[in-house]
């Protein structure tokens, strides 16, 4: 545990109930080896909204998203203290199959990453993995996945074509109809709109208002605007010192956060004014 | 409270700074005159139906578009630039490196025509020494009766080359697998240069472990003499391995880390991910790889030599002797005459035509990959 005296603002309380949350996030420590990148992150992520995390670069938002679905568990020597519970089910407890997390929480990158295969082989990609073998039944899961992501006008007609030969903006958009496919209950979204078309970006956002009754969504942002447009809750992450491990500085409602900050720093850095 | 009514809740002081009948307007305009990063910050503003859900934190909309006006570009006239000619000096010399690559190319494809035109040119008289139909489906090959049939030699060749490819190519994919997907760094340490050193080793000595190691072995375990294809197949497989595991090994490097973590990211096992999305991905360079081992496989001779056996005659088991275009060539060359090494230069015309086609190959398999390559590059600056 650390020694750390920080001590998280909340403008809502945090909950006592974990399974009134999606996420019940209590004292998380995270080491990079000896580098103790997060220290004494205690957050909720409520159920169907959509929650930002927000911090300048290097703040540990990444870290922290790829600790909720155990993909910091690819990387070699690292380590993981505190509480972490999804759906009131702690999934670093011993026993738990990270790849049977992974399928129920999704993860979209800064980078968009399909398979250098066919957009439908794509989107099937999930499907087949669990079994899913009739070309009916695909087909079906591949055009519903593709218009809850907002693509399928724009591939219905060329789903045999490799999926890296499309724009930059629907291949993200692809990206997220392959997570869908698999009916996930949490979707982690790292920077998703950074690299990408304004036109696509404008689709993301709708698709994630239209689906996030079902899916709880954890989307990481630099651009204060879109945090402030599509997020319910807002966390803000702030390393101070180089080296030091970084803390959740503030966690709240989104309209409070944005309006009423409690801490001088989460004011400064969504004005622009550091970071 | 939906979240909805939270995203407009009216009091926001904020969104009421928002004249929202002059702001699409305005909008518009401050975006064409603004540079990179007021655009940025403005363009997903610009949907009027959108405006009830814009909040623009710390900073109101009538702000942005004030600060975009007063950045005005004003342009200034600077003194104009002087460029540096290329001298003669550099020219010269251009020129002369490009004739000197162009002669090198030049003396390439010319000695490729040379030895062809020669070995055809001495494998012409086949045509009415023997008989071109005859030489291609004659099935036996008799000095002292002068016939020659190359059937025994093409087969025995394919034979060798296909066994040895079957063998060697899953051995050297899956080592490549091994290497670029599981091993750690430190066991890599120690495989990688073993690779390298085993494509080092001159044939001559695989193939004396060939015949004092794995004939023996052979000739215990299946009967026969231990000279024939099954020896040849282990030989070659040891001698094609480190070609094909280090270019495939390339190719599965060189799949961006990304579709990894996605697959991982979907549920995916390590061997999923492997199966389903790497290796699928690295198709195209494991491919090039195992058509460039083949070619080794087939030019191969002095190994193959020592375990073949070395008998004209058709494939009759996998212990049982055959011989190989490159080894009777080698073999019979030095005392042959007449017709016998007109039939020698035909095998010699064959084996070029075969080794030929695969570097065609090769060569169509690689521009379909630049292709798709071209492709993938246009869709990521798109
Ligand atoms: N694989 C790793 N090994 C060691 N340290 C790492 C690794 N990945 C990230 N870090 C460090 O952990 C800290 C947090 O990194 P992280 O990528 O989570 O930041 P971030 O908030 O996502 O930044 P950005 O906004 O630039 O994406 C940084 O100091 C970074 O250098
Ligand atoms: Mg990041």
């Amino acid at each position: 545990m650390s020694t750390s005296t920080h001590q998280t603002k909340y403008s809502t309380q945090l909950q006592t109930d974990p399974l009134v949350t999606t996420y019940y996030v209590r004292d998380l420590e995270f080491w990079y080896g000896d580098f103790n990148a997060l220290t004494n992150i205690s957050l909720d992520v409520m159920p169907s909204a959509i929650t930002a995390f927000i911090g300048p670069s290097g703040c540990g938002k990444s870290t922290f998203l790829r600790c909720m679905n155990r993909m910091n568990d690819l990387i070699p020597d690292t380590k993981v203290g505190g509480k972490m519970l999804l759906k009131g089910a702690d999934i670093y407890s011993s026993g738990v199959d990270p790849v049977d997390l992974r399928r129920r929480v999704g993860m979209i990158f800064q980078q968009p990453n399909p398979f250098p295969q066919s957009i439908y082989d794509n989107v099937a990609y999930g499907p087949r993995l669990q079994g899913v073998k009739k070309k009916s039944d695909l087909d079906d899961i591949v055009e519903d996945s593709l218009k809850r992501a907002n693509l399928w006008k724009e591939v219905s007609g060329i789903l045999d074509k490799n999926g890296l030969a499309i724009s930059g903006g629907q291949q993200q958009r692809l990206c997220i109809a392959r997570v869908l496919a698999v009916q996930p209950e949490v979707l982690l979204m790292d920077e998703p709109c950074s690299a990408i078309d304004p036109t696509s970006v404008q689709k993301i956002e709708d698709l994630m208002a239209e689906i996030k009754d079902e899916v709880t969504i954890i989307i990481v942002t630099h651009n204060m605007q879109q945090a402030a447009r599509v997020s319910d809750y807002t966390s803000f992450f702030l390393q101070e010192v180089a080296g030091e491990p970084a803390v959740l500085v503030e966690s709240g409602k989104t309209s409070d956060i944005f309006t009423a900050p409690i801490d001088k720093r989460t004011e400064d850095y969504i004005t622009g004014r550091f970071g | 409270m939906s979240n909805e009514e939270l995203n407009q809740n009216p009091q926001n002081p904020l969104d009421s700074t928002v004249d929202s009948a002059v702001d699409p307007a305005r909008d518009a305009n401050a975006t064409e005159s603004m540079p990179e990063a007021g655009k940025e910050s403005l363009r997903t503003d610009a949907n009027p139906e959108k405006k009830t859900l814009t909040r623009t934190p710390g900073v109101t909309m009538k702000e942005l578009a004030d600060t975009a006006a007063q950045r005005e570009p004003v342009p200034v006239v600077r003194p104009a630039t002087k460029l540096q000619l290329v001298s003669r000096r550099t020219q010269i010399k251009e020129a002369s490196l490009a004739s000197l690559f162009f002669i090198c190319a030049f003396l390439a494809v010319l000695g490729v025509s040379l030895i062809f035109a020669f070995v055809a040119w001495r494998a012409f008289p086949i045509v009415h020494e023997i008989g071109l139909w005859n030489f291609l489906t004659g099935t036996k090959w008799s000095v002292a009766e002068g016939v020659f049939g190359a059937v025994p030699f093409i087969m025995g060749s394919l034979v060798v080359v296909g066994g040895s490819l079957i063998m060697g190519v899953p051995l050297a994919v899956l080592t490549a697998v091994f290497m670029s997907e599981v091993a750690s760094p430190r066991a890599n340490a120690i495989i990688r240069p073993a690779v390298e050193l085993l494509a080092g080793v001159p044939s001559v000595v695989v193939g004396f472990f060939g015949v004092v190691v794995v004939v023996p072995l052979v000739s215990q375990l299946v009967g026969g003499a231990g000279f024939g294809p099954l020896t040849a197949w282990i030989v070659l497989s040891i001698m094609i391995m480190p070609t094909i595991t280090t270019l495939s090994e390339d190719a599965l490097n060189s799949i961006p880390m990304g579709i990894r973590e996605a697959s991982y990211a979907m549920g995916a096992t390590k061997w999923q991910t492997i199966w389903k999305v790497v290796i699928p991905a690295a198709r195209v360079g494991i491919i090039d790889a195992t058509i460039l081992g083949m070619g080794r496989a087939i030019g191969e001779t002095m190994a193959v030599l020592m375990v073949v056996g070395n008998a004209p005659q058709l494939f009759a088991g996998i212990s049982a002797p055959i011989s190989t275009m490159t080894s009777q060539i080698v073999l019979e060359m030095g005392y042959s005459s007449g017709t016998h090494r007109t039939a020698l230069f035909g095998l010699a015309a064959i084996l070029f035509l075969i080794s030929m086609s695969l570097v065609l190959t090769v060569r169509l398999l690689s521009r379909e990959q630049h292709k798709k390559r071209k492709k993938v590059k246009k869709g990521a600056e798109a």
